[in-house]
């Protein structure tokens, strides 16, 4: 397949460049993604996006419902496999050949992309006849070989990150979402990826605990994790991102630092959509924060062993 | 209601009780309305056919522990055939399942066909056909095979449709922590493929023990061959045709129970939906 049209990089600022940046001077990307097309039969998803992620970025795919940024996320693991691109996560390199049939090797140089990066849903997808803690030793087990005794080493030390050390040995369905949602990033983090791609994982979430995993997800930011986040959570994409990608249309219309692209927007439609955005959250939430949970009148607040960010 | 307005805290309480009682009152009602109907039909039953039959005791004191013996040959083959059907499933399901033109023209020939045709004509076919190709076996391992390919057909559609079932962000989930096909398949499809199929496989067994009489036509001497062979000499097949019945319904009843019971242990703390 011709190597489509990607958008330029050019007028994007290396991030290795930017002073107080974590990410290391030199450092080759983790993640690149050059011109990535998506149709779905004759509609046209995906129009020539690219993106370039370097070690310790936090980057957050925002853009409205239909934009094509959940596509965009899972053509980077080809659980969507793109109509013409190529994505190189860390050292293993793919190119979308939606039409030959696919070799043994073409699936197994896909199954290492996926090793590289592991995905957290918006709809958890937890292993329901799994405990919490043969839930996050799963793959480690049976895709890595780990002994069993080195993946439960492993994954308590993740389960103890997210806050849910106590539940292992619980099953999913006796969980909150927030609680589910954090034990599927436990369960993303005890493969170790190069980047963790999170897919709207707070939409599904009922509004009081959007908090605990929106916290876990910070630290995981601050403590320098390879991150693309596709959200509608502004609050976070302003905080944690170091830099923001503005999709619409199939396209990435703008792309900076938060405090370029969500305050000082260049583009004209992302001015537009960030008025109506933060508009309609402004109007349930009040001043810039989307989400905010009060005690007083949420009946799960017991369930928020972790206390919100934002609170 | 009176009582309501004058004292609302010390009613409210009694109040509770009181409807506790009330709904303890009618299930427990309930249940006796529901085991009295259960008995009056019963007695009605067996009313009608001692009016009808005439019970030899002497003959069904000789009769009954000849049938009974039947019991062995009918769990025998039951359970081997529900054995072989579920592995024929489990082949049947993937083929039905899978990309391969093939193998899923063999399995979708196999359910067709064995579901097309009646159970009786198979046994029969099997019974008479093997020979002719010249393999001859007892009536015994002719009738389980026959059983078994037959209930193999129906499982296939329901292991089908227990694989179907589970969700496809299970299967998004194994593929990007980077399990293969065949790891996903293993450990994250069958086992919840597995709970979703239980009552069916429960109901067929249930279903089979029934069908298995069904091999008496070529003589495996289960319950209901024991019954007719003991009676017809005599003229006496009303008496020991009944006695096989109480036999089916007695095993059916005990295997309800235990079905019951292993679903309800599946079921624990993971069935919730997500």
């Amino acid at each position: 397949m011709s190597a489509a049209p990607a958008v330029a990089d050019s007028d994007e600022i290396d991030p290795r460049e930017v002073p107080g940046s974590l990410v290391p001077t030199g450092a080759p990307p983790v993640v690149r993604a050059v011109g990535i097309h998506k149709f779905f039969g004759a509609s046209h998803v995906l129009r020539g996006c690219s993106m370039t992620v370097y070690p310790r970025e936090t980057i957050t795919i925002l853009g409205r419902s239909g934009s094509g940024k959940s596509t965009f996320l899972r053509c980077l693991n080809f659980l969507e496999e793109p109509s013409a691109g190529t994505v190189m996560i860390d050292d293993v390199q793919v190119a979308a050949s939606p039409i030959r049939r696919h070799s043994r090797a073409d699936l197994e140089r896909v199954r290492q992309l996926r090793l590289r990066a592991s995905m957290v849903f918006q709809e958890f997808n937890l292993f329901p006849h799994l405990s919490v803690l043969g839930n996050v030793t799963e793959a480690p087990v049976h895709v890595k070989g780990l002994a069993r005794a080195q993946a439960v080493e492993i994954g308590e030390r993740y389960l103890e990150k997210v806050g849910l050390i106590d539940k292992r040995d619980e099953y999913p369905a006796r969980l909150s979402g927030g609680q589910r949602q954090r034990v599927a990033i436990a369960r993303a983090l005890a493969m170790e990826p190069r980047v963790l791609l999170f897919d709207e994982p707070t939409s599904a979430l009922d509004p009081s605990l959007v908090g605990e995993v929106l916290k876990v997800m910070e630290e995981l930011a601050h403590e320098g994790r390879t991150m693309i986040v596709v959200t509608h959570e502004m609050q976070f994409a302003r905080e944690a991102a170091d830099r923001v990608y503005h999709l619409e249309q199939g396209e990435f219309l703008e792309i900076g630092p938060p405090e370029q692209v969500i305050e000082h927007p260049r583009d004209e439609r992302t001015r537009v959509f960030l008025a109506r955005f933060l508009g309609s959250a402004h109007l349930h939430a009040g001043a810039g924060a989307v989400h905010v949970p009060d005690p007083m009148i949420t009946p799960h607040a017991h369930e928020l062993d972790v206390p919100h960010p934002h609170g | 209601m009176a009582t309501a307005t004058t004292a609302p805290q010390a009613t409210s309480a009694e109040l509770g009780s009181r409807i506790e009682d009330a709904e303890r009152h009618r299930r427990v009602r309930w249940r006796v309305v529901f085991v009295t109907v259960w008995i009056v039909i019963l007695v009605a039953l067996v009313t009608f056919v001692a009016g009808t039959v005439r019970l030899d005791t002497t003959f069904l004191n000789k009769s009954v522990p000849f049938i009974l013996a039947g019991v062995t040959i009918t769990l025998l083959v039951s359970f081997a055939s529900i054995a072989i059907a579920i592995v024929l499933a489990i082949l049947g399901a993937l083929g039905r399942l899978s990309r391969n033109p093939v193998l899923n023209a063999i399995a979708s020939f196999y359910v067709s066909f064995f579901r097309g045709t009646p159970l009786l004509l198979q046994i029969l076919f099997l019974y008479l056909g093997l020979p002719q190709a010249g393999i001859v076996l007892p009536a015994l391992p002719t009738g389980i095979l026959a059983l078994g390919f037959n209930y193999g057909a129906y499982m296939t559609e329901i292991f089908r449709a227990g694989i179907q079932a589970v969700p496809n962000g299970q299967t998004e989930a194994a593929y990007s922590l980077g399990m293969t096909d065949r790891t996903t398949f293993r450990r994250v499809i069958v086992p919840q493929a597995f709970r979703i199929v239980t009552p069916a496989i429960g109901n067929d067994f249930i279903a089979m023990l029934k069908d298995s009489s069904l091999v008496s036509v070529i003589g495996v001497q289960e319950i209901l061959w024991r019954a007719q062979t003991i009676g017809r000499p005599t003229f006496q097949s009303m008496q020991t045709i009944l006695v096989a019945a109480m036999v089916y319904w007695v095993l059916t009843i005990l295997f309800s129970i235990l079905q019951h019971r292993l679903e309800r242990r599946m079921a624990i703390g993971d069935r919730r939906p997500a």
